[in-house]
């Protein structure tokens, strides 16, 4: 389910490192949390993003979800398919459905964040908070 | 909304099998409810299109009795209860003296000297003591939300799957009237009411019976596309519809007139809480007015964005959300009287930015007859 060369995020964003192009989207866990993504509000190319702040927001029927940058770098590159096909959000989260890619970021920091075991621990323990 | 945060949530009968369907449960008015199954659209287009089921045990009723219940809820609602007939229902306020809502409520007459009220869940408390409170009528008063469970079956299909449980001719119905009979051999109250802009039914009868009722109308309607429904749809089918939700478009500050419910508001049938106040206000001019509008680009409205007109900050969106059905953006706010003609252009604060929205007619949805 969540991809073992991903790192994750305590507010539910996945990303990517590869050859200095960090990629960036929201987790299986968010985006069922979320239910189905009407709108996607994403910054320009170019834009600076910064590690734990939001740089956009993802909107499902009844609620409004802003994302945070796991890493800080510039945007190189946004996934234009959203703005007519954020339902891809739901389908495939940590495939198609990538948000941002993000030149300059910093290796260590994203080595730092979850890896998959620990972010499934994680969210498995906040599914048994939401049933008890 | 007034939910205790420290207090056991309250549940329905059909807790277990909400949990048991994956639902996604929230709290809702206190009340641990489902909100969606499938997903929000799903569950929307269905009850557009064929059918759904919701679980709205929820709701509060109070019992109205006696000699002098008429008197009593003629006195603590707006709408006039004597020109029902019994099997008869009306929606109707419950009104502070100043002419605010305690509540919206649907009054059901079950004879001259019996009425039963459905009242909002998050509300049925502060309700039951309010009208306590002004019963100097001697009718007999009784908080019945635990005898009743409450599902509601709504759709162009509802009629069809329904009519194969009950020897009733529920086809001959009125919409706003009711009848009593057995449903999958479950004594009901069968009302032909809801909250989606659709035709449909409600069923009010004892808890015990819930989960054979729930279960059995789901099976039968599957085939026909009818789906478990959570409160994320009846959501976004009432604002479709252009009903209001109390807490949303209706509370204790806004009047009938301001949210464009005068049609349940009958001054001439004599003294009634609120009734000086809001003839008052009508006297003196309606300053706002409830408007329907529709965004002009993608940016959706949701509930309490500002409202600006050319601008300056003229008023808040009371509901906003996508449209599943109708494929927009759309919402309900409060703007000026002089501002609230059709076509007005107006602009919805999103996130720092003004985003365009228009004044349009309401219901926004209207279903063939």
């Amino acid at each position: 389910m969540y991809p073992n060369n991903y790192r994750y995020t305590k507010e539910h964003e996945w990303v990517r490192l590869e050859g200095g192009t960090a990629t960036v989207g929201i987790t299986d866990y968010a985006q069922h949390a979320l239910g189905d993504v009407v709108y996607v509000e994403l910054p320009k190319v170019g834009a600076k993003v910064t590690a734990g702040k939001s740089f956009g927001t993802v909107e499902s029927v009844k609620a409004v979800s802003e994302i945070y940058a796991p890493v800080s770098g510039e945007v190189t590159e946004i996934n234009a398919s959203l703005a007519g096909a954020p339902e891809l959000i739901n389908s495939d989260p940590h495939g198609q459905a990538w948000l941002i890619k993000v030149k300059g970021a910093d290796p260590a920091g994203i080595a730092g964040l979850m890896d998959s075991p620990a972010y499934q621990a994680y969210v498995a323990e906040k599914e048994k908070e939401a049933s008890a | 909304m007034t939910a205790p945060t420290t207090t056991q949530l309250r549940k329905t009968a059909l807790h277990s099998v909400h949990r048991r369907l994956g639902a996604k449960m929230v709290d809702f008015g206190g009340w641990d409810m489902p909100v969606e199954y499938s997903g929000i659209i799903r569950e929307h287009l269905a009850t557009r299109t064929a059918a759904g089921l919701f679980d709205v045990s929820h709701m509060g009723e109070i019992e109205v009795s006696g000699p002098h219940a008429l008197d009593l809820v003629q006195h603590v609602t707006s709408n006039n209860a004597a020109n029902l007939r019994d099997g008869q229902a009306q929606y109707s306020g419950l009104l502070t003296s100043a002419g605010t809502f305690v509540d919206d409520l649907l009054v059901h007459r079950l004879s001259y000297a019996h009425y039963l009220l459905c009242v909002n869940a998050s509300n049925q408390d502060k309700d039951f003591e309010y009208i306590r409170e002004h019963n100097r009528f001697g009718a007999e008063l009784e908080n019945a939300g635990p005898r009743y469970s409450q599902l509601a079956i709504q759709g162009p299909k509802a009629l069809a799957i329904l009519e194969r449980f009950t020897p009733v001719l529920i086809a001959q119905l009125k919409y706003y009237h009711f009848t009593f009979g057995e449903v999958d051999g479950v004594p009901c109250l069968i009302a032909r009411t809801g909250y989606t802009g659709e035709d449909g039914f409600e069923l009010y009868f004892s808890p015990e019976h819930t989960e054979k009722l729930w279960n059995d109308l789901l099976d039968a309607g599957r085939g026909e596309g009818l789906l478990p429904c959570g409160l994320g749809a009846r959501n976004t089918l009432r604002l479709e519809a252009s009903m209001c939700l109390y807490g949303h478009e209706i509370d204790d500050t806004t009047t009938v007139w301001e949210a464009q419910l005068g049609w349940i508001c009958k001054p001439n049938k004599g003294d009634f809480l609120g009734r000086d106040a809001l003839l008052a206000q009508k006297q003196a001019g309606v300053k706002r007015l409830l408007v329907g509008f529709e965004m002009q680009e993608r940016l959706i409205a949701r509930d309490g964005y500002p409202v600006s007109i050319g601008g300056r900050e003229a008023g808040r969106v009371t509901s906003g959300s996508p449209a599943p059905f109708l494929k927009k953006n759309i919402g309900m706010a409060y703007v000026p009287a002089e501002s609230s003609a059709t076509g007005t252009e107006i602009q919805i604060v999103v996130r720092g930015n003004e985003g365009q929205a228009k004044i349009v007619p309401t219901p926004f949805y209207k279903r063939a007859k």
